[in-house]
């Protein structure tokens, strides 16, 4: 599903940079990132779901060098294939929870919004425990049920891929094992794959594999400037033993 | 488009106040300008109506626009009075029919016009209820004044006092409501018609009092001498004409010394016309203490002023218009960078640039069109009362 060679990227006039000779992630795989702050895992997923370009190498998903597309394909690319539920959730004020939901089918023409649309929309926010809570604005939500909302809005397309950042980071301990059950069971019956970023060390034991940034017996290696450096020793004094930079 | 104007809506909707202020904002700047065109061609079109249909107008030397809108538009502003030897004047040349006029007094905020059955019939003006004057104290209402008093025949209805604080001014005086005029689209349907001699009763030089020669009581008399007797101020002089009372009342001195506001000459022809006014212009030279205008004239040296001053409010509201508008391009330029976390948003949820635009696009659109309705909806209540408006606002 995920096939990374050579990538660099470097965001301007800031010390971070990324560097992955190789990474690979199959069809149907679900695979957990984790490291310390600032490392670059949500760079890593802006990388694959095409909302950002590499500076240098490829980044292939399904078989689609994205890198090499152009905007307007990027994008929709983006909308038919990946999901993605991002770290702050990312939803609008102004729209009610069952709006943001829709909202990618009301803004993108790739996707067409229609009656089976919205009531898929609202069996998903059922099982994720919102349904009640549709004409409801994000800002009268809790933290959990604002992320709910977000893993909402991401699976509603029914993506191959699902990028996931720290979906699970606001919620109580019975809300994180549902909405990963629902999560793993959504991939599961698309036989899509799952990329997701997480500091929860408890979840781990149920992805297929985990990639930790900061070891450098993984997959890829990140490298980091000094003032990121020093925050991450800041946030995580067992990492800061070890050099972050190679 | 359709998708983007509901998300549109749904964002003015959820930030209404600001929303509400942006549609005020852009309605003023348009319906501003729009209203006071309209009302000035209101204004235009009823002073110029009035003013052509009425030949000459005789009155006192001083403000000619003053006498114009007192005489013809019942305005608020009283020019000095002439005395009615000044209709005999005119009747005597046979030059004109002279229709006098005395615009003084008022019965609840409504100008009450003294005249004749003459300027009826000058008028044109009919009787839609009830009939026409016949007897002192009976007063004939105009179409839009009965709606406004509420008012129809049988009814009474109280002249205003011109002064709450003088014992020996105006009292109020009660008529009599016998007839309601139909409507006439003009002046005459916010008056109040009443006989000449009605109008001096309510200023006090026609009176009734008890029949002082059948007084008993020497409190009522101050002074008796050789025919005649002074009474105190205890007599009661009546505040209401009835049949009972109505032969008691009197003028003193000659009728022709008697106040009137001004007089319609309406010439028998061009001809006459230009003899009168030749004959006024000629007395003139030789300290003539009254003036004859032809009305029309007057009107337009006003309308030419009000559209000079027009043309100077239509400069300022085009700079406050331009003022506006650009502090509205501001407003939408810090907005979107307000904004910023918003747009990157729905940009990472697979948005375009032009999608975006066309987001920003239909607030904009949204935001003209309510304000477009709120404008429309504005002038249709200017237009609909812009006669009444053209009345309250510009002719008093």
């Amino acid at each position: 599903m995920i096939d990374i060679r050579a990538l660099e990227f470097a965001y301007p006039d800031s010390g971070f940079r990324l560097d992955i000779p190789s990474f690979a992630l199959r069809d149907g795989e679900k695979l957990a990132v984790i490291g310390p702050s600032g490392s670059g895992k949500t760079t890593l997923l802006n990388l694959v779901s095409g909302i950002i370009r590499p500076q240098r190498g490829e980044v292939r998903v399904a078989g689609t060098d994205i890198g090499t597309l152009s905007d307007a394909h990027r994008r929709a690319f983006r909308i038919r294939n990946v999901g993605f539920v991002f770290q702050d959730f990312e939803l609008l004020d102004y729209l009610d929870v069952l709006d943001n939901i829709l909202h990618p089918y009301r803004i993108t023409g790739a996707l067409r919004l229609d009656r089976t649309v919205r009531a898929r929309a609202r069996q998903l926010a059922d099982d994720l425990g919102v349904g009640d809570k549709l004409a409801r604005h994000p800002s009268h939500l809790s933290q959990g049920e604002r992320q709910r909302v977000a893993i909402c809005r991401a699976l509603l397309p029914q993506p191959r891929l699902l990028l996931a950042d720290e979906a699970t980071g606001n919620l109580d301990p019975h809300n994180k094992g549902r909405i990963l059950d629902l999560l793993f069971n959504s991939v599961d019956a698309r036989a899509a794959t799952l990329l997701a970023v997480t500091h929860d060390h408890e979840l781990l034991a149920r992805f297929e594999r985990v990639v930790d940034f900061a070891d450098f017996q993984s997959d890829f290696r990140a490298e980091v400037g000094a003032d990121a450096r020093a925050d991450i020793r800041a946030d995580s004094p067992a990492d800061s033993e070890r050099p972050l930079a190679t | 488009m359709i998708d983007s104007l509901y998300v549109a809506w749904r964002y003015l909707r959820y930030h209404w106040g600001r929303s509400l202020t942006l549609v005020v904002c852009v309605t003023l700047i348009a319906v501003l300008p729009l209203a006071l065109e309209l009302l000035l061609d209101e204004s235009k079109r009823q002073l110029l109506a009035r003013a052509e249909t009425t030949p000459l107008v005789v009155g006192a030397k001083g403000s000619s626009l003053d006498l114009v809108m007192n005489s013809l538009y019942f305005g608020d502003s009283v020019p000095e009075p002439i005395s009615m030897a000044a209709v005999d004047r005119i009747a005597d040349t046979d030059l004109a029919l002279p229709v006098p006029l005395y615009v003084r007094f008022k019965a609840r905020g409504l100008p009450i016009v003294g005249t004749n059955l003459d300027y009826f019939d000058f008028r044109g003006l009919k009787i839609q209820a009830g009939r026409n004057l016949a007897l002192l104290g009976e007063c004939v209402l105009g179409a839009r004044a009965a709606e406004a008093l509420g008012l129809g025949p049988g009814d009474a209805l109280l002249s205003s006092p011109e002064t709450l604080f003088d014992l020996a001014g105006v009292y109020p005086m009660k008529m009599r409501v016998v007839g309601v005029l139909a409507p006439t689209q003009s002046a005459d349907d916010l008056a109040v018609f009443v006989d000449l001699k009605t109008a001096w009763v309510i200023q006090g030089l026609v009176h009734g009092h008890q029949d002082l020669g059948a007084v008993t009581d020497p409190t009522l008399v101050m002074e008796r001498t050789d025919g005649n007797l002074t009474a105190t101020a205890k007599l009661v002089q009546y505040t209401e004409i009835t049949p009972e009372n109505i032969n008691s009342f009197h003028l003193h001195g000659s009728p022709a010394d008697y106040p009137i506001t001004a007089i319609l000459a309406l010439p028998h022809d061009k001809k006459s016309a230009a003899l009168l006014r030749g004959r006024y212009v000629a007395a003139g030279d030789q300290g003539e203490p009254q003036q004859i205008l032809v009305p029309a004239d007057v009107i337009a040296g006003l309308l030419a002023s009000i559209f000079r001053i027009k043309s100077v409010l239509d400069a300022v509201i085009l700079v406050v218009g331009t003022a506006t508008v650009l502090a509205l391009v501001l407003v939408l330029a810090l907005s979107l960078r307000l904004r910023a976390g918003e747009i990157a948003t729905i940009f990472k949820l697979g948005c375009s640039r032009a999608t975006i635009a066309r987001l920003l696009g239909a607030e904009i659109a949204i935001i003209l069109a309510a304000a477009a309705l709120l404008t429309g909806l504005l002038l249709a209540v200017v237009g609909h009362h812009d006669e009444a408006l053209v009345r309250a606002l510009f002719i008093r």
